[in-house]
């Protein structure tokens, strides 16, 4: 029979290892980082050139919208725990929109890319040399895992907005909800750096 | 096991710090548009930190959690530093 304190200890477990998998994910990206530091120490002139070519606008904008999205997992916890079912789902729900809306954003940003001929493997990136090759192979790579990662959140969020309105989830059993906020606020903090390394930096 | 019954965060608190995180990304998007050299990645990187550190500590709950999380977390980020600056020495010096 489970009593309270064995199912506080299973919560515990449970997040004790997703921050194992988040830590799995800090250590693949970390190496991406390193990646991209390095080859930009090799070829500043040709990266900052490249990087001048990014909307500043566009990945700023992304950046709050993720900030928001972040807010509003946040407070869903609170929500459930102050069994509030209706505002949770309001949160989760626009969790959704603005991650959606981040991936709008991120289509039209690679479609104006691919749009000019700048996409991994092009004829135009192969002109422009070895540097903005290297920068444009990055930039593809690094942020499309990290939609990746935006699209799988979106699936476990939406998932764990079933469980909400079908009262699995409530004020004292949220572990999944608390899990699934922990791995979409850990690809808004890695998204918090490949801001400043693709947009800002130049 | 008390610490699952933790305090429940106030809506207001994330809201504070949403505030505080959209501030600072508009900050240093302003930062690097100011030429300072190399001081700009500094910057911008510096900021990103600091974000971070509040996305930790309150949305994902370090202040309020077990200690050991916060613990690991920072193990994490030191070997992550660690195995930065042992590749900069190694291309920086070969």
């Amino acid at each position: 029979m489970n009593t309270s304190t064995d199912k506080q200890y299973q919560a515990l477990t449970a997040k004790f290892g997703m921050w194992v998998f988040l830590f799995t994910e800090m250590l693949l990206f970390g190496g991406l980082f390193i990646v991209y530091s390095v080859y930009r120490l090799r070829n500043a002139e040709a990266f900052h050139m490249a990087s001048q070519d990014m909307s500043v606008f566009i990945g700023t904008a992304n950046t709050i919208i993720l900030l928001i999205s972040s807010a509003t997992i946040a407070m869903s916890i609170t929500a459930v725990r102050n069994n509030k079912k209706k505002h949770a789902l309001l949160f989760t729900g626009t969790t959704v929109v603005l991650g959606l809306l981040f991936l709008v954003n991120k289509y039209f940003e690679w479609g104006e890319h691919i749009r000019q001929g700048i996409y991994p493997g092009s004829k135009t990136l192969e002109l422009r040399g070895y540097g903005d090759t290297l920068f444009y192979g990055l930039y593809f790579f690094m942020t499309g895992l990290h939609a990746l990662h935006i699209i799988i959140g979106l699936i476990v969020i939406i998932v764990i907005m079933t469980f909400i309105a079908r009262n699995r989830i409530h004020s004292t059993r949220y572990s999944v909800l608390e899990n699934g906020g922990l791995y979409w606020h850990l690809v808004d903090m890695i998204w918090i750096f490949l801001y400043p390394l693709f947009y800002l930096i130049t | 096991m008390e610490k699952e019954q933790e305090q429940i965060i106030p809506y207001r608190t994330f809201l504070i710090v949403l505030v505080v995180l959209i501030g600072l990304t508009l900050l240093s998007a302003t930062i690097t548009q100011i030429y300072l050299g190399a001081l700009t990645a500094a910057a911008a990187l510096i900021i990103a930190a600091v974000k971070s550190s509040f996305v930790l500590r309150i949305f994902m709950h370090l202040k309020t959690d077990f200690k050991i999380f916060t613990y690991l977390v920072i193990a994490v980020t030191l070997l992550i530093i660690t195995v930065i600056t042992l590749t900069f020495l190694d291309y920086l010096f070969r």
